[in-house]
């Protein structure tokens, strides 16, 4: 499902530059659910971007659902992040749509029928309580209430690969619990998902193996 | 249709429409120019091409049972190449040498050259196509001393004009769809600047280049059809003006068409037509292609 062997990344070219994730090898099963955990600067945010191939590897192998990622042909890439979920940091809403627009663009891209959009972005909207919101701009919401748009996107078509960057962290805890829970039964159908955060508290509540990131290297996997 | 990269706000489309409005309109005046130039070439050099002037000396010196003016004109009028020949009368011909020769041509008690104004019907008519050089030869051959004169060097250099005249339209019509191509792929430069944030989420959400690239497409080219349909209305009346001005000289028929303004739109030939009606759907599939090649290229510096 996914697999790193080496895979170093570094933002700048040259075989000197300096890579702000090293050596990373781990993998983890069709269906498995991670934590990634570490301090600010660590790599974790980079590691994802790789993860929802927003940046290729500079050196060694990762394979996502069965892909090779630095092999596969740049024209390959889209139909694989069809098949990835990401919960951004900044949500990454587009503002001229509306909610109920921004939550069916996966759907769209990947040439549901307008039926379908309907009924899986109206089921996908209630299980996060914005339903009623559906046709207000994302500048119109809160950050809890964005945060849960930028989740049902993420969600909505239903990916093999969940990642979430910090998914919980503009909700109170009964939404941070629903949403978990939203998470972990997407995980018990199949999906395999990496979360990143610094809220120890959640972790602490859903325990489950976790990836510890220090300075771009991978410290603990257990 | 949702409009995902919000390009009814990021491709303004007014300034952009302008503008190819514009450009169609000088595209359609290239055209217009180029047709009518090549067109009065054609005119010109058929009408040069087709008339002879034919000098008879000692006109009245018998041969046989005729005068040697008569049998010249026998053979014209029988030969199927001859539309019209006409023999000059005295007073014609005196006022054709009066620069020469002054007032009173007779006076001299010059035995002039009979002269004939021959018009040549048109080459695919039936029995004709041997051209002026074969009619010539059988008369003189018929009629020693018989000398033809014919607009060769004025038709070939006619010919070279409107040629010339009309590549220079064409190379107007070529810089002007340059131009258009420029501007869309500017416009298309700037959309992609403006949207960039939306495009890379749609691009990380499953995008392919196409999906990106046709949204453009699809915008570009509707403005720019738009645009190019507001053009050529714009050019139509001024071709037609052009046209009227431009039929006496032969391009198109004339006469009354200016007291009815409905028959003045026949005053345009086909190929105007052709090209006008052309001319939207070229700026239109500039527009697509330039955009779908421009933002396939930015594209290519996502992963």
């Amino acid at each position: 499902m996914v697999r790193l062997e080496q895979v170093g990344l570094s933002y700048a070219m040259g075989r000197r530059a300096p890579e702000v994730l090293s050596d990373l090898s781990f993998s983890i099963p069709e269906g498995g659910f991670r934590w990634l955990l570490g301090p600010s600067g660590a790599g974790k945010t980079s590691l994802l971007r790789m993860l929802f191939l927003g940046l290729r590897p500079t050196r060694g192998h990762l394979t996502l659902l069965g892909t090779d990622v630095r092999a596969a042909p740049r024209d390959d890439l889209p139909r694989l992040r069809r098949h990835i979920g990401v919960v951004f940091q900044d949500f990454r809403l587009l503002d001229h749509l509306s909610v109920y627009d921004n939550v069916a663009l996966p759907l769209r891209l990947a040439g549901w029928s307008a039926i379908q959009v309907r009924d899986d972005v109206t089921e996908m909207l209630g299980w996060v309580g914005l339903l009623p919101k559906m046709d207000q701009r994302p500048a119109a919401l809160s950050g809890g209430e964005q945060q849960r748009v930028a989740i049902a996107r993420a969600v909505v078509a239903r990916p093999a690969l969940l990642l979430a960057d910090e998914p919980t962290g503009n909700l109170d805890d009964a939404q941070a619990t629903r949403l978990m829970g939203l998470f972990l039964e997407m995980n018990r159908l199949g999906t395999t998902v990496v979360l990143a955060t610094h809220n120890t508290r959640l972790v602490d509540r859903f325990p489950a193996r976790s990836l510890l990131l220090e300075n771009g290297c991978l410290v603990a996997d257990g | 249709m949702v409009d995902e990269l919000g390009l009814s706000k990021a491709l303004a489309g007014r300034l952009l429409m302008l503008l190819v409005a514009a450009m169609v309109v000088l595209a359609a005046l290239g055209v217009g120019g180029g047709v009518a130039a090549w067109s009065l070439a054609r005119e010109w050099r058929q009408g040069a091409a087709s008339a002879l002037m034919i000098e008879v000396p000692q006109p009245s010196e018998r041969l046989k049972s005729e005068t040697r003016v008569g049998r010249v004109l026998a053979l014209l009028q029988a030969d199927p190449q001859v539309g019209s020949a006409h023999l000059l009368t005295q007073d014609e011909l005196s006022t054709l040498l009066r620069p020469w020769l002054g007032g009173d041509v007779a006076a001299l008690g010059l035995e002039l050259p009979a002269m004939i104004e021959v018009h040549l019907v048109d080459p695919g008519v039936q029995g004709a196509g041997l051209g002026a050089g074969a009619l010539v030869t059988k008369l003189q051959q018929s009629v020693p001393g018989t000398i033809a004169e014919a607009s060769d060097d004025w038709s070939a250099r006619l010919l070279a004009l409107g040629r010339s005249l009309a590549a220079c339209a064409g190379v107007a019509v070529v810089l002007v769809l340059s131009v258009a191509v420029a501007l869309v792929a500017l416009a298309a430069s700037a959309g992609l600047s403006a949207q960039r944030e939306t495009i890379e989420i749609l691009h990380l959400l499953g995008a392919t280049d196409g999906d990106v690239a046709n949204r453009f497409a699809r915008r570009l080219g509707l403005l720019t059809l738009v645009g190019g349909i507001a053009g050529a209305l714009v050019a139509l009346p001024l071709l037609v003006e052009l046209a009227n001005l431009a039929a006496p000289f032969g391009v198109a028929p004339s006469d009354d068409v200016a007291a009815q303004p409905l028959s003045m739109l026949t005053t345009l030939p086909p190929a105007i037509w052709t090209g006008l009606a052309a001319l939207p759907f070229a700026a239109a599939g500039i527009g697509w292609i330039t955009a779908q090649l421009t933002v396939r290229v930015w594209l290519r510096r996502l992963p």
